[in-house]
């Protein structure tokens, strides 16, 4: 009995003679290049957007053809590379970011280390901010404006405002970030309170302030052009502004395009910053992206 | 190390009793709650002694050694330290904890030299890159030199760690749970590396272990404490012949010792 069952997996084992190798199959969708799958959407999405403009399912004042918006960023590429007066505003925007940038990572990094650090700042100052950064920013852009006047100082303001508050809460997290043990270790090892701070507390939080700087790089580009909305002057928003209220469409997207450029170049300068200075973390802290 | 070399060879001879570490009726009561995690405890470490103290979790073992170490005040009772009471850490105690706990922006040489840069400065450490690199070598790591924590094995950062608490030549060393997070094969060969160092330096050395093979095999006296409040219920001596190596857990002694602890422990803990 025993013996014919035996004999009887034997023969059924036979057939699956020699290795067993197999392979895990990924599906397709996830086995396609990256290029492949960029462009090949890209071609895809501005596909259906010819579709729609031709047959005019929407009205070309209100989509314009890509044909369209194509000659009309090569017009905006060729003012600027001659030095015409989107040029200008090009370089009013570009100027308005990076001073509120720089200004939103000195006071945000401040605050930051004011609130992560003391217990004042935690019990009395974080409070505050909270009960700020609940608050609509753009809401303030008309107080701005009536202090400031309709210069670029209105605008970095409002760009300021709204790109200062992830760097402090990034900060501040990140000060907390460093574990009992390592703070055991500077304790017994000697190290001052502002050694632990210098050493330790800030170093393990980079990654931390550098996930709030992106937030922030995405923040202040939208306060700046928010600002020129509301506050006219030179800007790129205030062209674009212009050219909406003109049915100009095919030139607001012009302008859109080359408004990501500049954000998308501010994002990457952070990214890359961070991977140099940020060198020992290989798994990048939440943020996503790099 | 020539200062290793001059040391006489012969490690039956028993160390002078000089006390170290002298601590008196120690008590510690957590304010919020009213907890007593120590009861005039009393403890005498002499030079060149392995003490080690074992207890299940929550016997206030961790905030004995705290408290040794000047990183947490006593409620009453004192801690003196080469006839110097402990009011706060101390060049003269080397610790080490649990985690190997390096600094990932820093290179293995880097975090060895951390108590002195943060101590004496960056001038200082790059004066002691000489004696980090010597110690590096005792451990065996001295290759690792150059490298950043993230590319070293668990054993290897403890090591690296070891060395750090070596680097400022402290007159004791206080140990918690220095190898628990490692596996039981490195952590084993990590004791005997453990008590080599300790031999070679004539270090006076306080271990804080819930692993009773563990105590037994470093260990030259035992405190076995009991929780609730934390005391220490029987000290216990192991005459077991230095150097120590593996095969003595296989013996009836070492058996013995394990038995009778484990007994003790358990009683305290379930009073069976």
């Amino acid at each position: 009995m025993t013996d014919q069952g035996y004999t009887a997996a034997k023969s059924d084992l036979a057939q699956y003679e020699g290795d067993t190798v197999w392979t895990e199959h990924e599906p397709f969708i996830d086995r396609i290049p990256r290029w492949v799958a960029m462009t090949g959407l890209f071609v895809m999405i501005v596909g259906i957007w010819y579709v729609v403009t031709a047959v005019e399912i929407v009205s070309n004042i209100i989509l314009p053809t890509p044909m369209e918006t194509w000659e009309d960023i090569v017009f905006v590429g060729r003012n600027m590379a001659s030095g015409g007066y989107m040029l200008e505003a090009f370089i009013t925007t570009t100027k308005t970011v990076l001073v509120a940038f720089g200004l939103a990572m000195a006071i945000g990094f401040s605050l930051g280390v004011l609130v992560g650090e003391t217990k004042f700042g935690e019990r009395a100052v974080m409070p505050y901010l909270v009960a700020i950064d609940t608050m609509p920013k753009v809401a303030f852009a008309p107080l701005f404006i009536a202090w400031l006047g309709f210069g670029i100082a209105s605008k970095v303001a409002l760009a300021t405002f709204i790109a200062t508050f992830p760097i402090v809460v990034s900060t501040a997290a990140g000060l907390y970030a460093a574990s009992e043990n390592e703070r055991m270790l500077f304790k017994s090892i000697g190290a001052s309170r502002m050694q632990t701070l210098v050493r330790l507390k800030l170093p393990t939080g980079l990654p931390y302030f550098f996930t709030g700087l992106k937030i922030a790089s995405v923040g202040v580009m939208a306060g700046a052009i928010t600002g020129e909305f509301l506050g006219g002057g030179q800007g790129v928003g205030a062209l674009i502004r212009v050219s909406a209220s003109q049915l100009d469409t095919p030139r607001v997207f012009s302008l859109i395009i080359y408004l990501s450029f500049l954000g998308l170049a501010l994002f990457l300068t952070v990214v890359w910053v961070q991977k140099t200075f940020v060198f020992w973390n290989k798994s990048d802290a939440p943020g996503g992206m790099a | 190390m020539s200062q290793v070399v001059q040391l006489p060879a012969d490690q039956s001879e028993p160390a002078e009793a000089r006390p170290v570490y002298q601590i008196e009726r120690l008590s510690k009561t957590y304010g919020r709650n009213g907890f007593t995690a120590l009861k005039d405890v009393d403890l005498t470490l002499n030079k060149g002694e392995f003490g080690a103290v074992i207890g299940s979790s929550g016997c206030g073992k961790s905030t004995m050694l705290k408290i040794m170490a000047g990183l947490l005040p006593p409620s009453s009772g004192r801690v003196m330290l080469e006839g110097k009471p402990v009011l706060g850490p101390r060049r003269d105690i080397g610790m080490m904890f649990q985690q190997a706990t390096l600094l990932p922006w820093k290179t293995t040489l880097g975090n060895v030299l951390l108590p002195i840069e943060m101590r004496d400065g960056k001038a200082a450490a790059r004066a002691a890159e000489g004696r980090a690199r010597d110690l590096l070598e005792l451990v065996g790591i001295g290759r690792a030199e150059s490298i950043y924590p993230g590319e070293l094995s668990g054993g290897m950062a403890q090591r690296a760690a070891i060395c750090r608490m070596l680097i400022s030549d402290p007159a004791v060393l206080l140990l918690d749970e220095p190898f628990s997070a490692l596996d039981e094969l490195t952590r084993d060969f990590m004791n005997m590396e453990l008590q080599r160092i300790c031999l070679e330096r004539r270090a006076t050395t306080f271990l804080v272990t819930h692993s009773i093979p563990e105590a037994v095999i470093l260990a030259d006296r035992i405190y076995i404490m009991d929780a609730n409040p934390g005391r220490v219920a029987e000290i216990v001596d192991i005459d077991l012949p230095r150097p120590r190596n593996l095969d003595m857990i296989n013996t009836t002694k070492f058996g013995d010792i394990v038995h009778h602890i484990r007994e003790k422990l358990g009683k305290e803990a379930f009073g069976t």
